[in-house]
């Protein structure tokens, strides 16, 4: 693979973000990045730190705090032939845009019959463990994914996060690229107690320099194991690993990183394989991505399961401050899960 | 201490069934009197025309004041009579082909014809319009083929749109018309986007964005006028104030007292007041906003005030909270009777041209009807194809796509 024989350094995943912006900036000039404190300042997780520096206020700049006018003008101007990467600031407050989302960037291409369409990227860090209360930890992939028309993202390391985010500038679908903000500095495994482990020791910590893409639409086998399958993607990724380690059980893990369109083949493979399956996610528990999961694991996979399919999730309450630690489906809660789905006869 | 009940307060329009409209709200200034400032005006200084009204046609149908200075040539004012005697014609048609059941609903824009197509000859080829649904106008100046007008408003084998779209949702990209989208109001901010892309790209193109008295209550016009005057944005704001909202009169919508046009000066974008039904006023006040807007002097917003004729749509039926015969006692008055007055006057029309014209639209609307029937209507199912139902949802068919179509037996 040519990507291969690019050279890597260590990233953080907002390192990896960042360059992956730079990069598309600098290959072209109908790119266009903003959003909220994203210009001088360089966003609040300083995601566009420095990019504005270098690619002039045109390019790279401050909007108003208006979720829904940063993505109309981002359409409008999609539709002009540019193609923006707007940030909204946390995807808790995506839902002002919610009309020109689901409305419209997702339905631009479907009612004008292919006559206009708008190549949007909106990227948004969502999930927990930051103590951020109800408004700073939501999890609304699945408000995305029930959309018909928008491509849902979520990757889990810096690698995956500047390869899909390139992948995302240059589709040509409206994408929801979803950043875990508790991964921006280390795989977190959920012991919020302990240091996190920095990027820099972690294998995805280290990230090509130069262009390259992780296909949309793929799923990756983050871990191998012959005992039961995981489904999940963004922080529960690493809380997988640490519980799987836990209860002493070799589990295959799926990364989904890409949450709709997604990669079937690549889940009922690892399900016909283990005949066991744990769907694995923070957001809240009712009508999330995970029931999707195992509406499809049963409907592809029911004559190879050997246990009911378990979901462990946040709970159906909306996200919580000081009890954060009690909503957030910890290493403990998910290893006991995979004991349960492991032991069913 | 005795205090005062607390009263609530609900807007409520002068004229009911049965009882006149008193149209002294509307607060008319004479035709000629309004001043025209120059390009480079600063916002806030619009304030008297944003509170006034831009007339050029006077009552006896002569062009005067400051804004009669950019009159149109013959060759516009024919092209814009033409137009909006088509589209007249086109939608009465368009509406008895409903009560036919050939298509499921539809829109007239009977009154306010002037408004898009005299605006649409003051901009120039490859400015972008996001229109609303009573833009017809727009398509019919722009020579956009009637046939295919009515093959989406028939939704049949040949609707370009494919049958997804409700009749008079359009979206014509060689005509630089936006898909339209039936959620109100979300055009005007996306049409803002449009306008600060083509001036990051150092363009000359501008935009133009249309939305009713009723939509202005949306969240998005008010971004719009924010990302307007942030950017400087070169984009022309049009709000017809045809003073209903289906069965809500405008001060529901915040006109009560106040016009819609102040609403600008308070966003910082220059803002005028115009006779929307005064085809001569559209075009100089258009061009004037145009003008700007190519010179980076940024937005405006236009208030067109007219009034809508017809019902909302089909499905709506005005007699029920209006006085029937409200438009004939409108001060405005109609605008192609208007056009017509001034160019007899001016010497380039006459009633037999007119009659002539009228006739010749039928003929035309009544041709294009006929071969668009022939590919089908609402009432024979003679549709695009099912299986193109599940494309362009993404540009190309993911699989889930593929297998519901494959399900469907399409």
């Amino acid at each position: 693979m040519a990507e291969e024989k690019l050279r890597t350094k260590p990233m953080t995943m907002i390192q990896a973000l960042r360059s992956a912006m730079d990069i598309m900036l600098e290959r072209d000039d109908d790119i266009v990045v903003f959003g909220e404190d994203v210009g001088y300042f360089g966003g609040v997780f300083r995601c566009t730190e420095g990019l504005q520096a270098k690619y002039g206020v045109s390019r790279v700049f401050d909007t108003p705090i208006s979720e829904s006018g940063i993505v109309a003008a981002a359409i409008g101007m999609g539709a002009y032939g540019l193609r923006p990467v707007v940030e909204i600031q946390f995807a808790d407050y995506f839902y002002p845009a919610a009309d020109q989302i689901y409305s419209e960037a997702a339905r631009l291409r479907y009612r004008s019959a292919g006559g206009f369409t708008a190549p949007l990227t909106i990227r948004m860090p969502c999930g927990g463990g930051i103590f951020g209360g109800q408004t700073h930890s939501q999890s609304p992939e699945a408000l995305f994914t029930h959309c018909a028309g928008l491509r849902t993202v979520m990757p889990s390391n810096p690698y995956d996060a500047k390869g899909l985010l390139i992948s995302s500038i240059e589709c040509d679908d409206p994408v929801i690229f979803l950043e875990p903000k508790r991964l921006y500095n280390g795989p977190f495994d959920g012991h919020h107690d302990q240091p996190v482990v920095p990027w820099s020791k972690h294998p995805l910590g280290n990230v090509p320099e130069g262009y390259y893409h992780v296909p949309l639409d793929s799923a990756s086998l983050y871990r191998e194991g012959k005992d039961l399958t995981v489904l999940t993607y963004g922080t529960m990724v690493y809380v997988a690993e640490v519980a799987a380690r836990d209860a002493g059980i070799e589990a295959d893990i799926i990364d989904l990183r890409c949450l709709w369109p997604l990669d079937l083949d690549t889940i009922t493979a690892s399900v016909r394989k283990t005949g066991r399956c744990v769907v694995l996610h923070e957001a809240t528990r009712t009508s999330g991505f995970g029931a999707e999961l195992a509406a499809l694991v049963q409907e592809h996979c029911f004559y190879h399961l050997e246990a009911p399919i378990e979901r462990i999730t946040g709970w159906d309450t909306p996200y919580p401050h000081s009890h954060e630690w009690a909503y957030f489906p910890g290493p403990k809660r998910v290893a006991e899960a995979f004991k349960r789905a492991f032991r069913e006869a | 201490m005795t205090q005062t009940p607390l009263e609530f307060y609900v807007p409520e329009p002068s004229g009911r069934p049965g009882q006149a409209t008193d149209f002294s709200y509307l607060r008319l200034q004479p035709a000629g009197e309004a001043r025209r400032p120059p390009i480079d005006t600063v916002p806030y200084d619009t304030r008297d025309l944003a509170m006034g009204l831009i007339r050029v046609l006077d009552d006896q149908g002569q062009a005067v004041g400051p804004w009669a200075e950019v009159l149109p040539d013959d060759e516009v004012l024919r092209k814009g009579m033409l137009a909006m005697i088509k589209t007249r014609i086109l939608d009465a048609r368009m509406v008895i082909a409903q009560r036919q059941k050939k298509t499921s609903f539809y829109m007239q824009s009977l009154g306010e014809e002037a408004i898009c197509i005299g605006q649409s000859l003051a901009m120039l080829p490859g400015d972008m319009h996001f229109p609303s649904y009573r833009q017809q106008g727009l398509l019919v100046v722009r020579d956009y083929p009637l046939f295919d007008m009515m093959c989406q408003i028939f939704s049949n084998d040949k609707d370009p749109l494919k049958g997804r779209q409700l009749p008079v949702l359009y979206s014509v990209p060689e005509k630089d018309f936006f898909t339209l989208s039936g959620n109100l109001g979300t055009q005007m901010p996306q049409a803002v986007g449009w306008a600060m892309a083509s001036a990051i790209k150092g363009d000359t193109r501008i935009s133009a964005a249309w939305v009713g008295d009723g939509a202005t209550a949306e969240s998005d016009y008010q971004t719009a006028l924010l990302f307007a005057h942030v950017y400087r944005a070169p984009v022309i704001l049009n709000v017809i104030n045809n003073q209903w909202a289906i069965s809500t009169f405008q001060g529901v919508a915040g006109g009560e007292g106040i016009t819609l046009a102040a609403r600008g000066i308070g966003s910082g974008v220059a803002s005028l007041r115009v006779d929307g039904n005064d085809f001569l006023a559209v075009y100089a006040v258009s061009r004037w906003a145009a003008d700007r807007a190519r010179n980076n002097y940024g937005p405006t917003l236009i208030e067109w005030v007219s009034y809508r004729a017809g019902p909302h749509s089909t499905s709506d039926d005005p007699s029920k909270y209006r006085p029937a015969d409200d438009w004939s006692r409108y001060p405005l008055g109609d605008p192609i009777a208007r056009l017509k007055q001034y160019m007899i006057l001016r010497g380039i029309w006459s009633e037999d041209e007119h009659q002539a014209t009228q006739k010749a639209c039928e003929a035309e609307v009544v041709a294009a009807q006929k071969k668009a029937e022939a590919h089908g209507t609402l009432a024979t199912g003679r549709t695009s194809s099912v299986a193109t139902m599940f494309e362009d949802v993404f540009k190309e068919m993911p699989a889930h796509l593929r297998h519901q179509r494959q399900e469907l037996g399409v």
